[in-house]
């Protein structure tokens, strides 16, 4: 009888998505480069975000996060 | 987009990341990209080759060489992950996270690199470090396989 379940990568079998897995390996590559092409890719790690509770259809209160990619 | 009649002499190209538009329209000869196979018994080191006139293809490409043929010149480039889509037409797309020409790799942190993620894999406890791991290993392990290859 053919399987019913449709062939899972290891990560998403561990209950990751796909945007994290690329970007572990984005961050794992930029961490293998040569000066001054490695501080460069650094730059592009940071995140910048604001993130805000919604109730009742407005925002109450937003916080300013900027985080590198914790490694 | 529509196929045209007959197959065009030359591949175009557009390579994309999310900071920088490294190819646009460039006219190449060929494309080796290192597609992912999705199924269970993966082949290590799959190569992939489009050419002009390569029948529409959806490809996911796992941490790997791409090099890009333009008549005797090969770029060779290593991407962290992302998808080539071929059109009808041949006209290609490539979108990475991050690429990275082969020679801006520092051999001895791929090394380093490779060493620690295996020592990770036996240590690690829950499902998802050992996955975390297993990334970390695949990753340098195709890292070291496109400084030599």
């Amino acid at each position: 009888m053919a399987s019913t379940a449709a062939a899972v990568p290891f990560w998403r079998a561990a209950g990751m998505t796909y945007i994290t897995y690329s970007n572990i390996c984005a961050s794992l590559v930029r961490g293998c480069l040569k000066e001054p092409y490695r501080s460069d890719a650094g730059a592009r790690e940071k995140v910048h975000f604001a993130v805000s509770k919604w109730a009742n259809g407005k925002p109450e209160k937003s916080s300013i996060r900027s985080d590198s990619h914790s490694e | 987009p529509p196929t045209p009649s007959s197959i065009p002499s030359k591949l175009t190209i557009n390579f994309v990341l999310p900071y920088q538009s490294e190819i646009s329209n460039k006219e190449v000869c060929a494309l080796r990209p290192s597609p992912a196979d999705l199924s269970e018994s993966r082949l290590e080191f799959w190569q992939m080759g489009v050419l002009p006139g390569h029948v529409a293809t959806i490809a996911e490409l796992k941490p790997g060489l791409l090099s890009v043929h333009e008549g005797s010149e090969v770029t060779k480039y290593f991407v962290s992950s992302g998808f080539a889509f071929v059109h009808a037409n041949s006209i290609t797309d490539i979108v990475a996270v991050e690429a990275v020409p082969v020679d801006h790799i520092d051999p001895s942190l791929v090394q380093k690199g490779l060493a620690d993620f295996t020592q990770k894999l036996n240590s690690a406890t829950t499902d998802f470090e050992k996955a975390e791991a297993q990334i970390g290993i695949d990753v340098h392990s195709a890292l070291n396989a496109a400084l030599s290859g």
